[in-house]
């Protein structure tokens, strides 16, 4: 586990985002929604340009401004009024409210205030649905705020009922590739599914000649509705609290068993999915992703010098550091260090699981850091590259070695979210993007300019 | 396609010139649930200050208002660049039910004890201002500590509502430590440059220019700023400011405490490049060689531009532009711009602008232009649609509403990497638009298809 590093108290680079990003995501996943942020413009405004730099999508995040005097009477006035407005030119079928840290200061109570301005504004049935969650900055971290978002919309939403036979995946925070490629798996096994959220389309749609106030796509109302019916549900997500995300409350309320799984990056954790999947659809892999399986072992095969004995530091989001750790160790690189801003307090536990049997010595692991820890822990172990998003390119600069960039965000490069992480398919692209980075490193660093490497 | 996209509540804050006598509504907080462009007055203070770069930046709150202003302007550092990081108190939950002071003073300490900054800027955020630390009495039990000014800047983000609040908490924050530094040395002939952020090196252009001159330039205020420079700033003869509100409540102070005069300025465009350095020279009458060696700047480097500028034009002419941005001043300079290269400006709008800024853009704008003030994408959408824009200039959150249309995008953003400013600026911006309006990609889009 190697030594204590010191507990500092100042943050510097913080490798995380605040709560209220990942409710927006989330919401932004739902057919017909408008993500809604109850506090100051600003955090609208800045989450969006967050979001936009990586995606170069539109998002349109809506607030309740509050201003000074909100802060000190309370909010509710401007949150109704901007409900209304929101309603009135966006025309959603549904509405994402995500509290701030202000918000959940000053102690507004949306749930009374939602009650209120449904008598006021009614009938039901006039209204957009209101989805609430408290997003309280101060606490969690963006994946807090996904995972939140997903729970909310399940437990404000879903029904129960007789056994419909659709199959519940929830995917948690993932590229707009990985969910339509997770579509794709489960339509080639025969599976009715609902996928929540699904901003595959909604965040990374087509040109088009008017702008799109709510891009087309997105998990439908009435499927979330349904998912209490559902016969399984499938939850991503090694680091995940027992209340968090959506499936143990369909799991306690509607009886639908629940399968968590890691997040299915590399072939240990894809392999899990696949023989889920293969079990609940009563057929084998499809002869497709078999295939697909296959090359990908071949691959590894035919690659593995390039890789072997290299040294990782892996950083992001828990369950992604979890699956990218326990594929780094399959192809043959050593995690050295696997870091989050995250502290579910479960993440070194869920590194052991997914190493398992692997002949690999247990890394460093690291809750609750920021990117002046991470590089301090990191200089020492002398890392080959780096994996994680692009904030992490400044300490891989000063080090003098690749960054492979992955997850979330990506604001140095583009099509982020075109990324591919999961699966056979997106272990390939991974595969492939890692060989190629450290053959790159190794011609580039090279006086002779080898053209066979 | 114009009803449906207005909020009734914002028709007053939308002018079309020529359709009626003008009059608009400005400087009001943005209209809950209109997904209004602005950020906050915590922005407007990070984003003024955050180029000093020899100053610890400490933003006094939850994670998110650090970590979204983690390297978020392109301003650049020819020495340290301890701005480029982003310090937060990351408050918890504990921290808001018993008060974050303990913490400030703490991660304060630790940071400075690391970076040995010049000075510390301490900003707070919305939730400081509600669980009521006292983030002077903090600033000033460390300044005494550890020997360096550390100071508080009143930038709760509800505040008011928008950036200009923060420009505002800015300066004072600024204003404290001018005064405090040695002035000896500094010749008559001197200014300092205030507003220009140094994005791309503009800064370090616009002052080679004021160099060529004969001028001394005391400090930058705040593109690639430092702290002692801000502390002898008062020794300059003249305050050169730009953009319409982020350092002119610091010119203004100035005036008032040192009766330092200062002039309006925009180095963006020709023509406002131009009368930048005239308006120096001018000051400095005193010697007429200043204002000769403006003229021969200004000729030299138009006579490489000119021509440039008119291959450009020759492809350019006759399309349609629209402008959104923070603050209007950069605005007038964008209308004149476009006019250089043959275009012709459609719609303008700013976030912040004040009703004399808008009275301005009314005046130099063509018969048709909708002015806009604290606009949104619904609105922006459909301005581009029905003015049939070619190019779109603004910042990040414009850009996906241009490109999702079809429409070309000029970059004038905090982040940019192409330097705008200067006669250099102008070859680039010209560069910039005719790129984007000249890319084939546009012939595919559904809007060109219709």
């Amino acid at each position: 586990m190697g030594k204590k590093l010191p507990n500092y108290i100042s943050t510097t680079n913080a490798c995380k985002l605040c709560r209220p990003l990942g409710a927006c995501l989330a919401f932004r996943g739902v057919e017909g929604a408008v993500p809604f942020l109850h506090g100051s413009q600003g955090c609208a405004t800045y989450m969006r340009r967050y979001i936009i730099s990586h995606f170069n999508e539109p998002i349109d995040i809506a607030s309740s401004s509050l201003g000074e005097k909100n802060a000190i009477y309370g909010g509710g006035a401007n949150l109704k009024q901007g409900l209304k407005n929101v309603t009135a030119k966006y025309g959603p079928r549904l509405i994402g409210i995500a509290t701030t840290c202000l918000t959940e200061t000053i102690g507004d109570d949306v749930a009374t205030i939602l009650r209120e301005y449904g008598r006021e504004f009614g009938p039901e049935g006039d209204l957009p649905l209101m989805v609430r969650v408290a997003t309280p900055s101060y606490s969690g971290t963006h994946m807090e705020g996904f995972h939140g978002a997903v729970r909310a919309l399940v437990e404000q939403l879903a029904e129960g009922g007789e056994s419909n036979g659709v199959v519940n995946l929830l995917p948690g925070f993932v590229s707009a590739a990985d969910l339509r490629y997770l579509k794709e798996v489960l339509a080639d096994f025969g599976l009715a599914a609902t996928v929540l959220p699904d901003f595959s389309d909604t965040l990374d749609g087509p040109a088009l000649a008017d702008y799109p106030l709510i891009p087309a796509g997105g998990t439908p109302v009435a499927g979330i509705r349904a998912m209490g019916k559902s016969r399984a549900t499938i939850e991503f997500g090694r680091t995940l609290g027992e209340e968090e995300g959506g499936g143990s409350l369909l799991a306690e309320r509607f009886g639908v068993p629940l399968s968590r799984l890691g997040l299915p990056i590399g072939l240990c954790e894809s392999d899990a999915f696949f023989a889920k999947l293969s079990a609940l659809a009563g057929r084998p892999v499809p002869a497709p992703h078999a295939a697909a399986r296959g090359r990908l072992l071949d691959s590894l095969v035919d690659s593995h010098k390039y890789v072997s004995g290299k040294k990782a530091v892996v950083y992001g989001e828990e369950d992604l550091v979890v699956g990218l750790t326990g594929f780094l160790a399959e192809i043959g690189v050593t995690p050295v260090l696997c870091a989050s801003g995250g502290k579910s307090g479960r993440l070194t536990e869920a590194i052991r699981a997914v190493l398992g049997e692997l002949p690999v010595a247990m890394p460093m692991v690291r809750e609750d850091v920021d990117f002046h820890d991470i590089e301090e822990a990191a200089t020492a172990l002398r890392p080959d590259f780096l994996i994680g998003h692009s904030k992490g390119y400044a300490m891989a600069r000063r080090a003098g070695i690749p960054l492979i960039r992955v997850g979330f965000p990506i604001h140095d490069r583009m099509g982020g979210q075109r990324i591919l992480h999961l699966g056979y398919h997106g272990a390939q692209q991974l595969f492939d993007l890692v060989v190629n980075t450290l053959i790159a490193k190794k011609q580039d660093d090279s006086p002779v300019g080898y053209s066979y490497m | 396609m114009r009803a449906t996209a207005i909020f009734t509540e914002r028709q007053d804050q939308i002018h079309r010139k020529g359709e009626a006598p003008f009059a608009i509504s400005c400087n009001k907080e943005s209209l809950a649930g209109a997904v209004s462009q602005r950020a906050c007055v915590f922005c407007g203070s990070r984003v003024v200050l955050y180029p000093i770069a020899d100053a610890l930046h400490l933003v006094h709150g939850p994670i998110g208002c650090a970590v979204y202003t983690w390297d978020i302007r392109g301003a650049l550092s020819s020495g340290p660049e301890l701005h480029r990081l982003s310090f937060s108190t990351d408050l918890q939950e504990r921290d808001v039910i018993f008060g974050g002071e303990q913490k400030l003073h703490a991660a304060l300490t630790e940071l400075i004890d690391r970076h040995r900054p010049r000075a510390a800027f301490v900003y707070s955020t919305c939730i400081v201002g509600i669980i009521g630390d006292d983030l002077a009495a903090v600033c000033k039990r460390v300044a005494a500590e550890k020997g360096i000014p550390v100071l508080p800047v009143q930038s709760e983000g509800f505040k008011n509502g928008n950036k200009r609040a923060g420009y505002a908490a800015a300066c004072n924050a600024m204003r404290q430590l001018v005064g405090t530094g040695d002035t000896t040395g500094i010749p008559r002939h001197s200014i300092n440059i205030l507003g220009d952020f140094n994005l791309a090196g503009e800064l370090w252009l616009i002052r080679q220019y004021y160099e060529r001159m004969g001028i001394t330039v005391v400090a930058n205020i705040t593109g690639d700023g430092r702290v002692a420079d801000i502390e002898r700033a008062h020794g300059a003869s003249l305050n050169v400011v730009q953009c319409s509100g982020a350092t002119m409540d610091l010119a203004r102070m100035m005036e008032q405490d040192f009766a330092i005069p200062s002039v309006r300025v925009s180095y963006f465009g020709v023509e406002d490049m131009a009368e930048s350095l005239y308006a120096v020279a001018r000051f400095f009458g005193d010697d007429p060689a200043i204002m000769a060696r403006a003229q021969a700047l200004v000729r030299e480097e138009l006579a490489t531009l000119l021509p440039e500028l008119a291959r450009y034009r020759e492809k350019l002419a006759g399309k349609k532009a629209a402008i959104y941005v923070g603050g209007a001043f950069k605005a007038f300079s964008l209308v004149k711009a476009f006019r250089l290269i043959g275009m012709q400006v459609v719609m303008v709008g700013s976030q912040t602008g004040t009703p004399e800024d808008y009275e301005e853009l009314q005046a130099i704008t063509d018969p048709g232009t909708i002015i806009v003030d604290d606009s949104n994408p619904l609105e922006l959408s459909a301005f581009l649609k029905e003015k049939e824009v070619d190019l779109f200039v603004g910042g990040v959150k414009e850009r996906p509403i241009a490109y999702k249309l079809g429409v070309a995008f000029c970059d004038h953003n905090h982040e940019r990497k192409e330097m705008l400013a200067g006669f250099e600026g102008m070859r680039n911006f010209a560069r910039e638009v005719y790129a984007s309006v000249m890319s084939p990609v546009w012939r595919w889009v559904p809007r060109k298809e219709r």
